[in-house]
């Protein structure tokens, strides 16, 4: 109702300005979309249809065929398992270490806080690059191992700070009234600052989540064995395989299912899981971006 | 000065001093310590170990005698990369894409996030702000594939449209002047929703009192966008123009990676493609990690310049 009541309000070139930038809004929306349904109907279409040039925007001979040939493959599961663990290890660990590091970073009685603090700074500036790093994991013995990839990236100096600032925001109250019932810095942190920081820790939480469901560049440099890629890795190995050479796409070839549907079958199933936390992601990332702000 | 001449009068009493109410405070705040070790002992092995192997930048690397015992040559790695085509191409490239994805990427989020202000239907805002803010969280290989798979010679869309309206297909991932406009378009595409928050919460910030003497002015909807929403967000934009300055030389190279090959190079090879290849696929790691270096270092300059100047711009510094 009040759309148009306001409208009444409006001049006749207001209403035309508010019409036009909502058509354009749609239009941007629309476009932003598009892809994905292009992608969604690929899959669900006939591998005839695809290659004939006839899906541009629903399924064309619906069929379930490409989803088949990707959940009967080990390769698929193995890989999604394989998600699942740097994802659900990767995020715990990363917590583990952030939330008590971005505590004891926020508090006064710190020795040599100013210190510690741009010690984690300094590596939002300035990085040896991926060449001694790989050499690094390469002499920690963390090639082609689960423990390297969970543990090799399970700190950055943006989600410390983000929680840092967080948590030195919390009133002094608190904490006194914490620690006049006798309660230690673990206390502390568990019973006073982690519940306060909550909107906090689940922006950083989300944000390992999708950075570690994402994530593929390093799973594909660091690991060599097939049965420990993640899902990204062995999604790549397809695509790529659709601009590389032509041999592995023929032999995928079949009337009900081709290459194009089968590698859009596997993003469908990729993107799956994302679009079911991005609900949460969105609430978080309104809220928490902008209490906390990234300052040193 | 007085400080240094009063330790050194009584050297032992002030280090004692300093001994014990460094045990003292130990004593009673190890539990801190404790909790930020992990982090201090993660930033260490991860992040600050690496920094002691750039080292090899400036050595003959050999795996077997590892980094320490590797001979140091100088500056020859340098030399080397200064005089390789592909090196020095990296660089333009690089320039060129951040470049040309500064100037057309740039305004796209601000007028996105006009526009989202203008929309005074709350659900349909919402519904738009949720889908344009989902890319940024889509993968960098889930996108190349689309790309890929969109731009495809025979059965991808774009060529199909093409062919409706009589052009011939084109094979658009190997043709080298097609490389940039694909991958600024695709980077645009993905990232403008989510970089329009950022604006959406200045212009939120903005005064109400404004708009509505505005109003009482006599002011339309498109004369208080021009007149009072931008120049109220303008600190803004001039700071995220600067941060996107400091970080001209950060490509997305991960989407790079997936898009690119032997026949693009020419336009689409940054300089971290160009580390990847010669180091971590040809193995010649000292000379990529020179390259590294040398990004390192120029990356650096970049950013700490551009937070002197929003400090000044804006009294209030980055980070």
């Amino acid at each position: 109702m009040s759309l148009k009541e306001n409208m009444n309000l409006y001049s006749k070139g207001d209403k035309a300005f508010v019409y036009l930038n909502m058509f354009l809004v749609g239009m941007f929306t629309i476009s932003t979309l598009y892809p994905f349904i292009y992608v969604a109907s690929l899959s669900l279409s006939l591998g005839d249809a695809v290659t004939a040039g006839k899906v541009v925007l629903t399924p064309v001979d619906f069929t379930l065929a490409a989803y088949e040939k990707v959940l009967f493959d080990p390769a698929f599961w193995r890989s999604y398992a394989n998600t699942f663990i740097y994802t659900i290890g990767g995020t715990i660990t990363s917590l583990c270490i952030i939330i008590p590091g971005a505590y004891a970073l926020s508090r006064p009685q710190l020795f040599g806080r100013k210190y510690w603090n741009m010690l984690i700074a300094f590596t939002m500036w300035f990085n040896a690059g991926m060449i001694p790093f790989f050499l690094n994991m390469r002499d920690l013995g963390l090639l082609d191992s689960y423990i390297g990839i969970i543990i090799g990236f399970a700190c950055n100096a943006f989600n410390i700070i983000l929680l840092r600032n967080f948590f030195e925001a919390v009133p002094d109250s608190f904490e006194e009234a914490a620690r006049m019932d006798g309660a230690n810095d673990f206390q502390v942190l568990w019973k006073v600052f982690i519940p306060l920081a909550k909107p906090a820790i689940a922006t950083v939480t989300l944000f390992c989540i999708v950075a570690r469901w994402n994530g593929f560049f390093w799973a594909m440099i660091l690991l060599r064995d097939e049965d420990k890629v993640p899902l990204q890795v062995y999604l790549r190995q397809i695509i790529t395989q659709l601009t590389d050479d032509d041999t592995f796409a023929s032999t995928l070839l079949t009337a009900s299912y081709s290459f194009e549907t089968v590698s859009s079958a596997i993003m469908v199933c990729s993107i799956i899981p994302v679009l079911l936390i991005y609900p949460w992601v969105q609430k978080s990332f309104n809220k928490g971006i902008m209490l906390g702000g990234v300052k040193e | 000065m007085q400080d240094i001449n009063n330790s050194l009068s009584t050297p032992d009493s002030a280090l004692t001093k300093q001994l014990k109410w460094f045990v003292m405070h130990f004593k009673k705040e190890w539990q801190l310590y404790l909790m930020l070790a992990p982090t201090v002992i993660w930033f260490m092995v991860f992040l600050y170990t690496p920094m002691y192997g750039l080292q090899i930048a400036f050595k003959d690397y050999s795996v077997f005698k590892g980094i320490g015992a590797s001979p140091w040559v100088g500056l020859e790695h340098f030399y080397t990369l200064f005089e390789n085509d592909q090196f020095i191409r990296a660089i333009k490239n690089t320039v060129m894409i951040s470049g040309a994805s500064l100037i057309f990427g740039f305004p796209v989020p601000i007028i996105l996030a006009l526009m989202f202000n203008e929309v005074i239907n709350p659900k349909f805002k919402k519904t738009a702000q949720t889908i344009v803010y989902l890319p940024h969280f889509i993968s960098a290989v889930i996108i190349a594939g689309i790309v890929i798979t969109a731009f495809a010679p025979s059965t991808g869309v774009i060529n199909l449209m093409l062919n409706a309206l009589g052009y011939d297909s084109v094979y658009f991932l190997t043709k080298p002047e097609w490389f940039r406009t694909i991958f600024i378009g695709t980077g645009i595409w993905q990232e403008a929703g989510f970089g329009s928050i950022v604006f959406l919460a200045a212009i939120a910030g903005v005064n109400p009192s404004l708009y509505e003497s505005a109003v009482v002015d006599g002011a339309n909807r498109f004369q208080m966008m021009y007149k009072i929403t931008i120049p109220c967000i303008l600190p803004t934009i001039l700071i995220m123009l600067i941060i996107r300055i400091g970080n001209i030389l950060e490509v997305g190279f991960e989407m790079i990676i997936m898009l690119y090959q032997p026949a693009t190079y020419e336009t689409a090879d940054v300089i971290s493609t160009f580390i990847y290849r010669q180091g971590l696929q040809a193995a010649q790691y000292d000379l990529a990690a020179a390259a590294g270096l040398f990004n390192a270092v120029i990356a650096f300059i970049l950013v700490i310049a551009a937070n002197t100047i929003s400090k000044r711009v804006s009294k209030t510094s980055l980070w």
